[in-house]
């Protein structure tokens, strides 16, 4: 059983081709990492794996189930969530709120029980105590107990792409999409993030694609790679393999004039 | 870390002993203001306080989702219409009729919101704009409401209690205004508003959460056409008299004004906000007769301000109001409160 799998996905904006021919299967508790240079079509690939954009072609497959055109939130559903390159949180909300949207599919106070949440113990009550104690491991997890009460769009750059994973993380996805978590971050707070997407990926067995331009947490914590330029799959294989690949090399390096990277 | 915390205190309604003290301190001079201050003034509360529940609905749509509305007097006709003939047509008793006007008010508000799904900003305004305007038109049209004449309103009778006089309605007005302010409180706090929050702030990294846009964004309309509709059928038995000419465009326009200055996004900044200018609305009207500067307005407003010759000073002194609200704290009255919190925790340095 293939536990995810995109074949022969193509896009396309008006007239420029965005993604072509993109087919590849990812196992279940792998890092699969996409890798390529800017405007290859990684985001966009992103984009039409979580329903933002719908493909022009091909299928994408999720738990034996085509998940392509649904919308963003039927896939969500489907246990597959994901971070953004340009953080998209919620910024007038604080993180426990923040982290406690992931937890949106879980509950189901609907406007009555919400509008009559009289005390603890009334069915709101409940429910917000469970689900809160539910992102307070979480956010112990990450170790964002200090921000706990602060709002998101204050915070720094590097704790708002935590606050990011925490609300990814709450929706206990089987599949989680980063997409550039380490990007903008200093080296220590990167080796936090790879430390964590390591916790992630063995502790709480979720599979793992990544987008990210640091070859080295590249090499580090993938188990697999694709590398794509122009929306088009160069090559795909383990790390070190993928390293060396002429193709890869020029894409990364540029070429002389003679043809040698 | 304390881990016996308690979640609870997160969402809970009353944050400390002090919250609480004045919620009290203020629930018990409504209690005690209809035995205290002149029949008129119990009239401007039930006024100010039926603008308070539209305000709030709006600011659930406005402040809270990110939406926007030229269109509420619209579902306020719609509540006050549906009230008066639910019950002079189908005898309902008010209680019943109330909610049920509201009702046909928020099927109205998920009407509208469908093509919210599509429009943002101005032409999400011009939308709702639309909307407002037809529901005075049609209302004038169809003999069954009363046509240009108008509507009376039937007895008021609740039980064996009758409601005759501005003090009786006043006490019916105030818990429902209660209940309803921290019913929405409630809401915000807990998933749904979550969810209208989160379509405000970044509505596809909502979307990605499992958030389902078109359900919540007709939602919060139908919410907010909800309120408005039983704040219209209240506002019916404090006019006794109902007719379209009411239910103008101008209406709708100082309903957004509310929500604005008061400050987007809080329950309080639109108590606040509606309380201001639906006073404002009533008492400027008295302006003129201000000893010594009554008359030096008059003259003012008659030499330089006015077309017809009629002092229109009171509108003037209001829209100025506004604009210094606006410019001086941009996040309205609740951004003055906010401040004024602040300051005086810090006091005295």
């Amino acid at each position: 059983m293939t536990f995810f799998a995109v074949n022969n996905l193509a896009i396309a904006f008006g007239g420029l081709k965005a993604l072509e021919g993109i087919s590849f299967a990812v196992d279940q508790g792998e890092v699969f990492a996409i890798i390529g240079p800017n405007g290859a079509g990684k985001t966009t690939l992103f984009n039409c794996i979580n329903g933002i954009y719908r493909p022009d072609a091909g299928e994408i497959i999720f738990k034996e189930k085509r998940i392509d055109g649904l919308k963003p939130d039927r896939i969500a559903r489907c246990g597959l969530a994901r971070t953004f390159q340009n953080i998209e949180l919620f910024n007038h909300m604080n993180t426990m709120e923040n982290i406690m949207l992931g937890r949106h599919l879980f509950m189901k106070t609907g406007i009555f029980h919400g509008m009559a949440m009289w005390g603890k113990n009334s069915f709101a009550g409940r429910e917000e105590r469970r689900h809160r104690q539910k992102v307070e491991e979480i956010i112990e997890l990450l170790e964002l107990e200090a921000v706990r009460d602060k709002l998101v769009g204050a915070l720094p750059y590097g704790t708002q792409k935590q606050v990011e994973l925490a609300r990814a993380l709450a929706l206990e996805p089987e599949l989680l999409l980063l997409d550039e978590p380490c990007a903008g971050m200093n080296s220590e707070e990167k080796q936090d993030m790879i430390f964590w997407i390591k916790d992630i990926q063995d502790e709480l067995g979720v599979t793992i694609l990544l987008i990210e331009h640091d070859m080295k947490m590249v090499m580090d914590i993938s188990d697999r790679i694709l590398a794509i330029n122009f929306g088009c799959m160069i090559t795909m294989g383990r790390p070190d393999e993928v390293q060396k690949h002429p193709e890869v090399l020029k894409a990364y390096l540029g070429e002389d004039e003679d043809g040698q990277p | 870390m304390d881990m016996k915390r308690d979640y609870y205190e997160d969402v809970q309604l009353f944050t400390s002993g002090v919250v609480l003290f004045w919620f009290v301190v203020l629930l018990s001079l409504i209690a005690v203001l209809p035995f205290v201050v002149k029949n008129y003034y119990i009239y401007v509360a039930n006024f100010v306080a039926i603008n308070v529940i539209v305000a709030i609905g709006l600011n659930i749509l406005v402040g809270y989702t990110g939406q926007i509305s030229l269109g509420h007097a619209g579902f306020f006709a719609i509540g006050a219409y549906g009230t008066i003939l639910l019950m002079t047509k189908l005898h309902f008793p008010f209680l019943l009729a109330l909610p049920a006007a509201a009702l046909v008010a928020a099927l109205f508000g998920f009407l509208l919101g469908l093509p919210a799904l599509r429009l943002e900003g101005p032409y999400l305004a011009i939308a709702t704009l639309g909307f407002g305007l037809t529901i005075t038109q049609v209302i004038g049209r169809i003999e069954l409401f009363g046509g240009r004449q108008g509507l009376h309103t039937p007895e008021l009778i609740i039980g064996s209690w009758h409601l005759n006089s501005d003090r009786d309605f006043y006490c019916l007005l105030m818990p429902l205004t209660i209940l309803l302010a921290l019913g929405a409180r409630n809401l915000i706090k807990t998933k749904v508003g979550r969810a209208f929050i989160a379509i405000r702030d970044a509505d596809i990294a909502a979307e990605t959460m499992g958030v389902n846009l078109v359900f919540y964004k007709t939602l919060a309309f139908a919410v907010s056409a909800f309120y408005a509709g039983i704040a219209g059928g209240l506002y019916a038995f404090v006019l006794r008299y109902i007719e379209p000419e009411i239910f103008t465009l101008m209406m709708s326009i100082m309903f957004l004004a509310m929500v604005v200055v008061g400050g987007l996004g809080s329950i309080f900044g639109a108590i606040a906000g509606a309380a201001l200018l639906s006073w404002l609305d009533l008492q400027l009207r008295n302006i003129l007769d201000m000893p010594y500067i009554g008359d030096w307005l008059e003259a003012l407003s008659k030499n330089y301000f006015s077309i017809t010759g009629v002092s229109n000073i009171q509108f003037i002194v209001f829209g100025f109001i506004m604009i210094l609200i606006m410019l001086f704290e941009p996040l309205g009255l609740y951004g003055i409160w906010i401040r004024t919190k602040k300051y005086w925790r810090m006091w005295p340095f």
